[in-house]
């Protein structure tokens, strides 16, 4: 991992299309700003990693579901 | 086509039935190509890999669980798979459902829902801007919340 000092106020850019700025610094919490193009996604990363964790665990259906007690109509189109 | 399944095993699905998600699921980057089928057991669905026959996901539609539900979805994801927004004839939205040995603790990730054109047929999971969705809404519990309320 590049590890690289910054103060308030500096950034750093990566790829020379994503920027990343130190906004504010306030005891151990750090402010980021983020300047990206529309299709580069940024998420917090517990974020991402909950959603990867919960597809995996979600991979391992058993195949005999459940009955739900559902008698509402969706508009979901209905694939036969 | 027939398809191998991880539910039902060799079954035959038409061809429309194919979606294609270019980046794949999160911690599934590889997988792109899939069959949305119906469960079943309504109101699911299944959604198989065709590369993988061992993986597949179940899916439920998230009004189902909560019919407030809105992911607030970033705008360059509708774009990706040339959608306006979530008004669009041709969207449809699904939660992967996760179920654990107790069922009664069957779980939909309304934070991830998986987003699909369905006139292109390509699909993409997103991830929710509003922060009151997770990854584990109890589907039971939100479903008889939801009965209380009307």
């Amino acid at each position: 991992m590049l590890i690289l000092s910054r103060r308030k106020d500096e950034s750093v850019i990566i790829d020379g299309r994503i920027e990343i700025a130190i906004v504010d610094i306030k005891g151990d919490q750090v402010k980021l700003g983020i300047k990206a193009p529309r299709d580069v996604k940024v998420f917090r990363n517990e974020v991402f990693q909950a959603i990867e964790a919960e597809n995996k665990a979600a991979a391992d259906a058993p195949v005999d579901l459940p009955a739900l007690p559902v008698n509402h109509r969706t508009d979901s189109e209905k694939y036969d | 086509m027939i398809v191998d399944t991880k539910a039902y095993g060799s079954v035959e699905v038409d061809e429309r039935q194919s979606i294609t998600i270019p980046s794949g699921l999160y911690g599934f980057e590889s997988l792109e190509r899939f069959i949305l089928m119906d469960a079943r057991q309504r109101p699911f669905y299944w959604l198989q890999s065709l590369d993988v026959q061992e993986v597949a996901f179940v899916l439920i539609d998230p009004k189902l669980i909560r019919p407030d539900y809105d992911a607030n979805i970033d705008s360059a994801d509708f774009e990706a798979l040339g959608l306006e927004d979530s008004n669009d004839e041709h969207f449809l939205q699904f939660s992967i459902v996760t179920i654990p040995e107790d069922r009664q603790g069957m779980t939909a990730n309304l934070q991830g829902p998986i987003i699909i054109n369905k006139e292109s047929r390509l699909g993409r999971q997103c991830i929710s801007q509003n922060d009151s969705w997770n990854v584990r809404h109890n589907i039971l519990e939100e479903m008889a919340a939801g009965k209380d309320a009307c």
